[in-house]
């Protein structure tokens, strides 16, 4: 028998709360669409996608109603395209493909479409070069398409060579889209030891080991667990754990809930729900006042990262009780533009981007959604890039940069991206120049962690 | 198969009738019923049997949110199965 308090408890986590389900991504494989012949590679590709995915938003708009839970985003991600690019010549070409995945995901009525992505960790094909050096002009000529490069894993090691290209193609991205905020280095995410199943863009892609066809849901709900924390009162951190981990496991049945029922409605096989606290610029929907209703006084305090730690571990122990297969990113993310209380702990200047790489070291992702000055050398950004590879690689985690150079913008101007991707302001950066060691290119091993055979 | 009706408003004559009336249109059976009014605010929630309903479910809620918003009351229509998976192991 349902019980009112049950219903009562509900009804708040998604009305005022804002509990949502963040996205149903489909993943697509194109590996049957391969052809030497761009025209038709781009034909098949389009055909693929846009009948694999008829019928998802339909379905994503059914189970809104059925539930009567807010379903934001449906998506699809496809094979990273750089091993469908094997046939092709030119970067024009490979732009293509990308106009290609703008048009399927616009028929689709879906608001991203990830797999632009190239996985280049211990090297690079010539097909996947070419496409990194397209991303660019793919990000700057289409509106949905989202791009991720692997430049490192705790088995690979770090590729130093595309670590220095990617800073260069940050740059050339800002540059070319600066018309918009840069905002094309919002669709593009460096990655060390990517997962191959994340819902969540814009790092999503179908990974070479994945179905035909797969369902994977990304769940939400920082509100939820800020609000729990707040009626949990004057308790010590054991019982915190405790609470987010009862929230955690309420939000993650939801999003197994979806999953199977949107799995059953499409006929696809369901893959994996990512327990991941996604914040979006909403007030009351953000990981930084989960971090301050703890008991900082603003994020970026002493004693963030420990916060973020326990909150972060809690929300895996929660989850993954509540789901029957967890995967992708799976912890809580620190976009700075997409969360209210980061862009505030950023403008006021107490969380730095030093704070936030120590904090990547304890969460699902990385250095995400951070706005830096335009004019900052591309070698730096490699520096950043770097860094944050080697804490993902040493500690067998998936790590990111997601760092937009604004063009023409400084330290204490903002960036607007409108939606869910927000605001940012422009963070300030250390501009000693990292460039002897970024130009000496080659492989940083892998480390000795990696040899667990 | 059930339903959870969740209806939140300033108290008026006639509240439940309407939403019985609704129900009744649709062919959806009411099998429990807690409404409480604390200080002037009406809050009600009631479990309906949706096994003979005569159309979709999305039409029936949005038949229900569509009373509500005429009347100033906030009217939500959920599946039982949410609160199943969210609240039992």
């Amino acid at each position: 028998m349902i019980d009112i308090r049950e219903i009562q408890e509900t009804v708040a986590m998604i009305h005022e709360e804002n509990l949502d389900i963040r996205t149903i991504t489909m993943g697509i494989s194109l590996f049957d669409c391969q052809s030497d012949d761009i025209c038709r590679l781009c034909e098949r590709i389009y055909d693929k996608i846009t009948k694999s995915a008829e019928h998802l938003t339909e379905v994503s708009s059914a189970l809104e109603r059925r539930y009567g839970i807010p379903i934001i985003n449906s998506r699809v991600s496809v094979t990273p395209i750089s091993y469908m690019a094997g046939g092709i010549r030119s970067e024009d070409d490979c732009v293509k493909l990308a106009k290609t995945l703008d048009r399927a995901a616009d028929a689709l009525g879906i608001n991203f479409i990830g797999g632009y992505s190239a996985l280049v960790q211990k090297g690079a094909t010539d097909s996947a070069l070419l496409l990194i050096k397209s991303i660019p002009y793919a990000l700057s000529e289409t509106s949905l398409v989202c791009s991720s490069v692997n430049v490192a894993s705790t088995k690979a090691g770090i590729n130093m060579d595309a670590v220095r290209e990617m800073g260069n193609i940050i740059k050339k991205t800002a540059y070319l889209t600066r018309d918009s905020g840069s905002i094309g280095c919002a669709k593009l995410v460096v990655f060390s030891n990517v997962p191959e199943d994340n819902p969540f863009m814009a790092g999503a892609f179908h990974g070479a080991g994945e179905a035909e066809r797969v369902i994977n849901v990304g769940v939400s709900g920082p509100g939820v667990v800020a609000a729990a924390v707040k009626r949990a009162g004057d308790v010590d951190m054991t019982e915190i754990a405790e609470t987010i981990k009862r929230t955690a496991f309420k939000i993650t049945r939801v999003g197994q809930l979806v999953a199977t029922e949107a799995s059953k409605l499409l006929g696809v096989p369901f893959g994996i729900v990512d327990l991941s606290l996604a914040p979006t610029p909403a007030v009351g929907d953000s990981v930084a006042h989960i971090l301050e209703e703890i008991g900082l006084e603003v994020c970026g305090a002493h004693g963030t990262t420990a916060c973020l730690a326990l909150l972060n571990d809690a929300v895996k122990k929660g989850g993954v009780m509540a789901s029957s297969h967890v995967g992708g990113l799976s912890g809580a993310f620190i976009p700075v533009s997409e969360d209210a209380g980061m862009i505030d702990a950023a403008a006021s200047g107490a969380l730095t981007i030093e704070k936030l790489e120590a904090m990547t070291a304890v969460c699902s992702v990385g250095l995400d959604m951070i706005a830096v000055p335009g004019d900052t050398p591309s070698e730096v950004i490699s520096g950043v890039i770097a860094d944050e590879m080697a804490i993902g690689v040493v500690n067998s985690k998936t790590t990111a940069v997601r760092l937009i150079p604004a063009y023409g913008k400084n330290v204490g101007d903002e960036v607007s991206f409108g939606g869910l991707l927000g605001k940012a302001p422009v963070m300030k950066l250390n501009t000693a120049s990292p460039s002897k060691f970024i130009n000496r290119g080659g492989r940083i091993p892998a480390p000795i962690q990696s040899l667990k055979n | 198969m059930k339903s959870v009706i969740t209806v939140v408003g300033h108290d008026s004559i006639g509240i439940i009738a309407k939403v019985s009336a609704r129900c009744a249109d649709f062919s959806v059976n009411i099998s429990d019923i807690t409404q409480s009014v604390l200080s002037d605010y009406f809050v009600m929630i009631m479990i309906v049997d949706i096994s003979k309903m005569t159309s979709d479910f999305a039409e029936f809620s949005s038949a229900l949110e569509a009373l509500g918003e005429r009347d100033g009351l906030v009217i939500h229509v959920m599946h039982e199965d949410i609160f199943n998976s969210m609240h039992r192991i």
